[in-house]
């Protein structure tokens, strides 16, 4: 297989800002809530402050570190849920169609009906801001597109050999769904989530950049773009370093999703069967 | 043997509904099939063979579905168990094998692990005691090197290969029978015969039943010890294979043996079809009255086209419906 360019930018992208989440309380100089000091408010970078600091002393280079927890953290497991959630029904209503996958087909168009991101900020606004919030109003809303996936592969898969083999050896619906169709689906579910996870680190971003995601003091990108508002012209670089983490973490993930595409291609994957 | 014979099928009637009528795709089907016996299913593409089957197993969906009769495994009536019960027999009393190794195996899944699924599916056996069965039934079915093979996923192995893992799977959990729907036709001829050889000593080896389909009157009778010919979704002749070679009683079947190469050729064994005997198998929504073989039969009376012959019992074992049998 050869390596593309896509696959390898963007999962190093990805692997970094997984490893910059992880390593940040070793990778940073200074607590990124606590040190905050008013003698060296809006320092502009330098080889002290790297990143420079914000209006009240704070080392962005460090809060940007940490940010990276919380967008990762929203990124991945919201997607998680979203994929679940959308296999789970996309796979099911293609299998046993009838009334179930016209629940499910309602369902789904609602969903494409509404943009996620209001879906979202209407659970946020229920639910109150927060990482747990936004962590449930993400993982809700963003699911349509695999469960669309999710069902149109059942749909093709249910009459391959393999399943009605199943179903004569005596298999279950269940046991069907996870052995048989669930292992053949993967590549472009694999692929959706990537793509969703970009999208989720935006999504956030935005809505505690509106003020309902993660809570100041604790910096998350989006928050720490909000913050930087109103000094976008004397202290660029407070929103200059979060927009440009967001900006490589999301581009990570796409072109990971789209070299993902490539490689698990049902084209190149049906030529082996 | 004493008992209910292993499966007993009763005027089995299939009914095809295509959303404006329903018509019998199959009827007056009946044969049985005792412990360890061998029986065949021979008829061209179409006539009920198949489905005939997948009634067996319990496996008809729509539009197909049972419109009568009934159909006994050791004497339980099976459209009367529970879809969980119906699920318990299949796989682990009933096993299938389909005419496609390419596509009967899932493509992502090593061969070893979907013959370990058996194990833990129908034995409640742990992954551990089912990866070492898997091995061993991959042994038996004399698969060169199965510890290693039972890593390789389905692409790595050739037609024949994953036939005989078609059968490892299919006998895994030792079933009283085992339907082979043209377990060979996708093969070239001489796998086709090691296939054959390996299932027929397997199943003899084991007590294994097995229901053998096919259109090959020369591969069926090779391999069962009595044959069912079917038409247009009637069993028009049921006999011991050695009588039906030597005096085939229904005109049909008189055709079909006549389109054989002489029996004990190699041919035999080989891809001869039913091909020569004049005219075109009626189309399911347009079976002509009476028997429904009498376009094309030269020995048909004004009486064949009206009303469908009745089977008649042979002396020597066996029926035929046939006004004018041999
Ligand atoms: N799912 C289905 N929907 C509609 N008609 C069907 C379906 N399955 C089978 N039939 C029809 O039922 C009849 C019998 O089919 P069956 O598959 O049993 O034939 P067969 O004898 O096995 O033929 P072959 O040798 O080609 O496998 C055919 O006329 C077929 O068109
Ligand atoms: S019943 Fe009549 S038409 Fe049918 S096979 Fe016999 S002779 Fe021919
Ligand atoms: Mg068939």
């Amino acid at each position: 297989m050869k390596l593309r360019a896509n696959l390898v930018i963007g999962g190093a992208l990805f692997v970094l800002a997984i490893f910059v989440g992880l390593l940040a309380p070793w990778l940073a100089h200074t607590d990124p809530v606590m040190d905050a000091n008013l003698m060296n408010a809006e320092e502009p970078p330098s080889w002290t402050w790297w990143f420079g600091t914000d209006g009240q002393g704070r080392d962005i280079y460090s809060r940007v570190l940490y940010g990276a927890r919380v967008s990762l953290t929203v990124g991945i497991v919201s997607q998680l849920i979203n994929s679940v959630i959308g296999v789970g029904l996309g796979l099911s209503a293609g299998y046993w169609g009838g009334w179930w996958d016209d629940v499910v087909n309602a369902l789904t168009n609602l969903m494409l009906a509404i943009p996620s991101l209001i879906f979202a900020l209407a659970i946020m606004a229920v639910l109150g801001p927060g990482l747990t919030s936004l962590l449930i109003a993400l993982g809700l809303t963003n699911w349509s597109f695999t469960c669309r996936i999710a069902r149109a592969s059942a749909l093709s898969l249910k009459s391959q050999g393999y399943v009605q083999a199943a179903t004569v050896l005596g298999y279950g619906d269940l046991r069907i769904m996870i052995t048989q169709l669930l292992p053949n689906m993967l590549g472009p579910i694999i692929v959706i989530g990537t793509l969703g996870m970009g999208s989720a680190v935006l999504s956030e971003a935005a809505l505690s950049f509106l003020g309902l995601g993660v809570r100041p003091p604790y910096p998350s990108w989006g928050s720490m773009l909000s913050e930087a508002r109103d000094q976008i012209t004397t202290a660029p670089w407070l929103s200059v370093f979060p927009g440009l983490a967001i900006f490589l973490t999301v581009l990570g993930l796409n072109l990971l999703g789209d070299g993902l595409r490539d490689i698990l291609d049902p084209q190149s994957r049906s030529r082996r069967t | 043997m004493t008992g209910p014979p292993l499966i007993e099928v009763e005027d089995l009637r299939i009914d095809l509904d295509d959303g404006t009528r329903r018509v019998a795709a199959a009827e007056g089907i009946s044969f049985r099939i005792d412990r360890g016996e061998t029986f065949g299913l021979v008829g061209e593409s179409g006539c009920g063979k198949s489905i005939t089957a997948l009634a067996l197993i319990g496996l008809l969906r729509q539009p197909l579905s049972i419109g009568g009769g009934v159909i006994r495994f050791e004497g339980q009536e099976i459209q009367h168990l529970s879809a969980a019960r119906q699920r318990e027999l299949r796989g682990n009393r009933i096993a299938m094998i389909f005419q496609e190794p390419m596509t009967a195996l899932n493509p992502v899944s090593p061969v070893g692990r979907q013959i370990a699924e058996m194990f833990v599916l129908h034995k409640g056996k742990s992954w551990r005691e089912a990866n070492q069965l898997a091995v061993e039934a991959l042994a038996s079915v004399r698969v060169p090197a199965p510890e290693r093979r039972v890593k390789d996923y389905p692409h790595q192995l050739s037609g024949g290969m994953r036939q005989r893992v078609m059968i490892a799977i299919a006998l895994a959990c030792g079933p009283d029978l085992l339907i082979a729907d043209e377990p060979t036709t996708a093969l070239d001829v001489t796998v086709q015969a090691e296939i054959i050889e390996l299932m027929r000593n397997l199943c003899a080896e084991r007590g294994t039943a097995i229901l053998m389909i096919s259109h090959d009157l020369g591969l069926v009778a090779n391999v069962c010890r009595r044959v069912a010919v079917m038409y247009a979704g009637r069993i028009v002749e049921e006999r011991g294979s050695a009588d039906i070679f030597r005096a085939p009683s229904h005109p049909y079947t008189q055709g079909l043996v006549a389109s054989l190469p002489r029996l004990g050729s190699r041919a035999a064994l080989g891809r001869t079809r039913l091909k020569e005997i004049a005219g075109v198998v009626p189309a399911i929504t347009n079976f002509p009255d009476g028997c429904r073989f009498n376009p094309r039969c030269a020995q048909a009376t004004d009486i064949c086209r009206v009303v469908a012959p009745p089977t008649d019992s042979l002396e020597a074992g066996g029926f035929v419906r046939c006004y004018h049998h041999a």
